[in-house]
């Protein structure tokens, strides 16, 4: 029974993060330099997840360029920020990130 | 558009990282039942909870026989970057009913905070959003429980997907997201600040490198964005 009070509570915690600002709708006026900063959030927090991932995914930095994660990041980004693309910078990706992991098992 | 075309590119959208969360989906529901949950508290978890990371160092806590409040402490640290969505989220959807408001609150995970915020704010909060939101979250809630049953139910049988790849699914599609944001020196400072400091941060407890690497990026974004203004202004007669 407690464990299931405290995958309530876990859920409330989680939930009451997330609705912080959205709930509160337009009760709620942000100052303008709070605005603008707003538009660096999802840049920002999307690098800082995934820079750790393909620089270091098995826990140590990896800068080489055999580094299938490093290819395939570079790939993604490089491809969207020229063509606007996301569908096509995600799929060239998927096939760098292969042909540099599973590739040298061929040649 | 219509509701359901909405709708519909919403869970399009989503596809990628409905890939990318299966293996974390499934290799939870086998961790659950081995650190002595029963089914139903396992579905439980990610039917209430609905916050990968959470929910896996609530395992681990509960394996230790950490203490509840400890737990619940833990759980509000690691989880505090969805203020951080919250905000960002918040001028696009303020005039939205509430009963969206709430349903946007419920589903506001890592990877449908990638996809969801960049839309709105380029497309704005049209009424069209709000099923585009619907359908992202029905994907991403459908694919965590289904692939948490699929864990519990096929247990140590699961077919081992770590050589898969599935993982770089989530790398693919942030990347290629960021790519497409990055067409002003402001935007391109936050993103390499974020980067730099992630790196420099990383490993440190309760994902606070992620949410100190964030704050960095947009102090750094904010500081170039000044400095380009500046110039502009100066430049003017």
């Amino acid at each position: 029974m407690s464990l299931w009070l405290t995958i309530l509570a876990m859920g409330a915690i989680t939930f009451l993060l997330r609705a912080s600002f959205v709930l509160p709708g337009e009760r709620l006026r942000l100052p303008p330099l709070f605005r603008r900063a707003l538009r660096f959030v999802p840049v920002a927090v999307l690098t800082a997840l995934i820079v750790p991932m393909a620089l270091a995914p098995s826990g140590t930095l990896d800068f080489s360029w055999r580094n299938p994660w490093l290819a395939g990041m570079l790939a993604a980004l490089l491809i969207a920020c020229a063509t606007r693309r996301t569908l096509l910078a995600m799929l060239l990706s998927f096939a760098v990130y292969s042909l540099w992991r599973w590739g040298p098992q061929f040649f | 558009m219509t509701e359901a075309a909405s709708l519909r590119a919403g869970v399009l959208a989503m596809l990628p990282l409905m890939l990318g969360v299966l293996p974390f989906g499934l290799i939870f529901g086998t961790l659950a039942i081995s650190s002595g949950l029963t089914p139903w508290q396992g579905m439980g978890m990610s039917a209430l909870v609905f916050a990968g990371s959470a929910q896996f160092i609530a395992l681990s806590l509960l394996a230790a026989g950490t203490s509840i409040p400890v737990l619940l402490a833990t759980t509000l640290v690691i989880n505090l970057r969805h203020v951080l969505y919250s905000a960002t989220v918040q001028p696009g959807v303020a005039h939205w009913p509430r009963r969206w408001r709430w349903l946007l609150s419920f589903m506001l995970t890592d990877e449908l905070f990638a996809v969801f915020s960049v839309r709105l704010q380029h497309e704005g909060g049209s009424e069209a959003m709000r099923w585009y939101l619907l359908g992202n979250g029905l994907a991403m809630y459908g694919t965590w429980l289904l692939a948490t049953l699929a864990g519990i139910v096929l247990g140590q049988q699961i077919p081992d997907l770590s050589q898969w790849g599935l993982e770089f699914a989530m790398v693919a599609t942030f990347a290629a997201i960021v790519g497409t944001q990055l067409h002003d020196r402001a935007m391109l400072a936050a993103a390499l600040a974020a980067g730099a400091a992630a790196l420099l941060l990383r490993g440190m407890p309760y994902k606070l490198d992620l949410i100190l690497a964030a704050l960095a990026g947009i102090v750094a974004g904010l500081l170039a964005e000044n400095s380009t203004t500046a110039r502009v202004v100066e430049a003017k007669p």
